[in-house]
């Protein structure tokens, strides 16, 4: 943690070690060293930024990065602390609810509030070590190497609120070395995949664990699995679709277009592109037939038969209710499964995995009913007993709700079953509450809402929780595409999906009944005459 | 129409060979069975009924085999009316029972038919009922329910969050299970001829022997001699 460490200190540090051991190059390149490095983005580019004096370095820090990029890109720590990659904090343009990572509980470790600068390693910027405040406000404070390295060496270290390693470090088993700030910072271009995909792939804490359609298997995809991504193909980037305004981006969770009847981007180009419509319009199949779905059933419904298709196994259940066993020496207990995944974990419970997995179907208009930390849970937890964390909008009375593929993810959590609220957990800190630390649930739920200001009865119980993510990449080739009858039959993927009559799902059983019965009857006293007949006819021409 | 008359009387002239059936009655007939038979097979193919064929192999068979069936009524009504023939369709009640009672019982103590088979007419009652049935009820309710449900992507934004499509879905549904129970029914009449095969045989080669009255002998000797089996 970086927290309390003076960053002098630390240059100190770095400037020791880069004069005593193998030197990890924070001085100064020289001129030859740096025109070596000539970034691939000056073949296209009107700047070469290896010829740029502010980054020669060198740097002690990010925000020193920062502060060097600003001299030119004056706007840009501005933009980006509009984004929501910088605020976690955004209102539902449908509900008008307040959510973001901030506020909305997952089903994965719930909450960041008072897990801070392990959370927070994810964040556009450096330093938030309180998410009960907004970001620390400075321009200085807004990362861009996260998502302009072009080195592939600039990394957040896990636990730093949003700091790479200024010094040599070890991260879970590996000594992790820092980054050469000076090289990195003249190394940036466009956010590749790494880029995006150092917080994207592996949210919830890992490669593959939360969205099931993001994993490192996108950083180098076969077209088979990301038609778009495919280096063997399109060998498009996220950036390509998810096209930045201002440093905001396109697309997002708690404001997804379920359908968008804009269409094409191009000629008229609004630089939105997150939609598949955008580039292939809202009839974009030749078959006439296949047309006549696109008002109703979401693109990714039929061309993502399947998701965690990239050889990385998702996690779809997360049982918070049997973390903290110990084995008879006191010692916490881990358990693998046959693949090598983690199937207990006294930290974290006990975990299902998934590749290869078929989505759940729903029909969605793009707004997401997302429990927040404070929301009570009443009216929201069905007979059944489940807690939906993000409730889907949207029927089939809606014209703008389309049926959609999500990975279902299940849960169980610490909730308060007296005042009926969700709990936040402190499982990472470095105090004597944090879960991670102690196991004790009491202490950690304790200091998580006291944390958070929020009341609690001092009672814990689990709750079975359902999150829905909706799934959109690893979008297969065509020919891959589901084809009519795994729908359009009785216990087809869309089994679920009410509201609509399926030809070939759908039937009226009395009148099928009824059917079937006139048409048996029918022949069986066709049989019966015809038999008569022949009967009669041997008796008439025997009598003879 | 009084020229169809009951069982035969004694004295009357002997029957013809004669083309009842014309070559378009015929190609009409035929196709519109194997028509039939297709959108059967692949109606209740995609309804669920059977797994014999792949959904979207179902649909453009049933689709395909639908717009020439339709094409083939249009021109056939049209064909009916121009040539008169619709006649032929009118049901004649007063002659009913007689039918009914030969094929319950009649037909299985070897009675005669009741009808014979005139040119002008040359359907029984019974016949004419159930093809009038046919073609005004069965036909019609799967042709215009199948049409609604072919155009539904017309019309599906007016139709969201109402029965429109199950409605119309389970007219069709319900028509083609009369339509199959018709055919079945059809199916079997056709073995109650002379032989078992005889109504079959004319519908392929389109003569039958009819009584003629000395009148159309001579009529048609005079001026429509090929329709005269030599
Ligand atoms: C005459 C014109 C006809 C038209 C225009 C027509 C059209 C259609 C259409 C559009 C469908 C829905 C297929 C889809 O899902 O895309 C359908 C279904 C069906 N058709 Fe027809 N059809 C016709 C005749 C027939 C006939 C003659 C039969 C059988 C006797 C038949 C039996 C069925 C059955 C059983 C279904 C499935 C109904 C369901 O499960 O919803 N149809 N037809």
């Amino acid at each position: 943690m970086l927290r309390g460490v003076p960053i002098r200190a630390l240059w100190a540090l770095l400037i020791a070690f880069a004069f005593a051991g193998p030197a990890p190059a924070a001085e100064s390149a020289g001129p030859a060293a740096i025109a070596a490095e000539k970034s691939k983005a000056a073949k296209t580019s009107t700047a070469d930024h290896t010829k740029f004096k502010a980054l020669e370095g060198p740097f002690a820090s990010g925000p020193e990065v920062t502060k060097a990029c600003l001299t030119c890109h004056t706007e840009a720590s501005h933009q980006v602390m509009q984004s929501i990659h910088w605020k976690w904090d955004t209102i539902s343009p449908t509900t008008g609810k307040r959510l973001g990572k901030t506020r909305t509980m997952n089903s994965f470790c719930g909450s960041p509030l008072s897990n801070e600068p392990r959370c927070t390693s994810c964040h556009a910027g450096y330093g938030w070590t309180d998410a009960r405040q907004p970001p620390p406000n400075e321009p200085s404070n807004v990362d861009c190497l996260a998502c302009h390295d072009k080195t592939g060496t600039y990394k957040k270290i896990p636990t730093d609120a949003g700091h790479p390693a200024y010094v040599e470090r070890k991260v879970g088993d590996k000594m992790v070395p820092p980054p050469d700030l000076a090289k990195v910072a003249r190394s940036v271009g466009a956010p590749g995949r790494e880029n995006c995909g150092a917080c994207h792939f592996n949210g919830g804490g890992g490669d593959a664990v939360k969205h099931g359609d993001l994993d490192t298997s996108l950083i180098k995809p076969s077209k088979e699995l990301d038609v778009h991504m495919g280096v063997d193909g399109q060998n498009m980037t996220c950036a390509t679709c998810h096209t930045f305004n201002a440093h905001i981006q396109s697309g997002s969770r708690y404001a997804t277009r379920s359908i968008d009847t804009h269409g094409k981007d191009l000629p008229k180009d609004d630089h939105d592109r997150a939609t598949c419509e955008s580039c292939h319009g809202a009839e974009p199949h030749k078959v006439s037939k296949l047309n006549d779905h696109t008002d109703r059933v979401a693109c990714q419904t039929c061309h993502i038969p399947e998701f965690a298709r990239g050889g990385v196994a998702t996690k779809t259940l997360w049982d918070w209710s049997t973390a903290g066993k110990k084995d008879a020496n006191g010692k916490p207990i881990f358990i693998k499964d046959d693949h090598g995944h983690l199937k207990y974990s006294a930290e974290k419970g006990d975990f299902a995995y998934g590749e290869n997995v078929r989505p759940a179907y729903k029909w969605y208009n793009g707004t997401i009913e997302q429990v927040n930390v404070d929301d009570k849970l009443d009216g929201r937890i069905e007979p059944n007993g489940i807690l939906t964390l993000n409730r889907l909008m949207g029927d089939a009375t809606d014209p703008k709700a389309r049926i959609w593929p999500f990975k279902e993810m299940k849960g169980k959590q610490p909730f308060d079953p007296e005042l009926k609220t969700l709990l936040v957990n402190h499982v990472f800190g470095k105090d004597d509450s944090a879960f991670w630390t102690n196991f004790d649930l009491p202490k950690a739920i304790k200091f998580g809402m006291e944390y958070a200001g929020l009341p609690w009865s001092g009672k814990i119980d689990f709750i079975e929780t359902r999150m829905y993510w909706p799934i959109t990449h690893m979008v297969a080739p065509k020919d891959k595409a589901l084809n009519c009858a795994e729908c359009h039959s009785r216990d087809g993927r869309l089994a679920g999906i009410t509201g609509v009559y399926l030809p070939g799902r759908d039937h009226f059983s009395w009148l099928d009944l009824l059917g079937y019965a006139a048409f048996g009857l029918t022949i069986l006293g066709i049989a019966a005459h015809g038999t008569a007949r022949l009967v009669m006819r041997k008796k008439t021409t025997g009598a003879h | 129409m009084s020229d169809a008359t009951l069982a035969p009387a004694a004295g009357k002239p002997p029957k013809r060979a004669v083309m009842i059936y014309s070559r378009y009655e015929r190609f009409w007939h035929w196709s519109q069975a194997l028509l039939i038979f297709i959108l059967t097979f692949s109606g209740f193919g995609l309804h669920g009924t059977h797994g014999l064929l792949p959904f979207e192999v179902a649909v453009n068979l049933h689709t395909t085999a639908a717009l020439v069936l339709i094409a083939l009524w249009a021109f056939t009504t049209f064909w009916h009316f121009t040539t008169g023939q619709w006649k032929q369709y009118l049901p004649q009640l007063s002659g009913l029972p007689a039918v009914i009672r030969f094929y319950a019982w009649g037909i299985l103590t070897g009675a005669p038919h009741p009808y014979s088979k005139t040119l002008r007419r040359k359907q029984n009652a019974l016949q004419s009922l159930a093809y009038l049935l046919f073609m005004v009820m069965i036909g019609p309710a799967l042709w215009s329910s199948g049409i609604v449900y072919l155009t539904y992507p017309w019309w599906s934004h007016w139709a969201i969050g109402t029965i429109g499509l199950p409605a119309v879905a389970f007219i069709h549904t319900a028509a083609a299970f009369l339509m199959i129970t018709f055919v079945v029914i059809h199916v079997y009449m056709t073995t109650t001829g002379k032989t078992v095969t005889h109504y079959v045989k004319t519908m392929i080669t389109g003569y039958d022997s009819v009584e003629l009255t000395a009148a159309e002998v001579a009529f048609l000797e005079e001026e429509k001699s090929d329709l005269l089996k030599k």
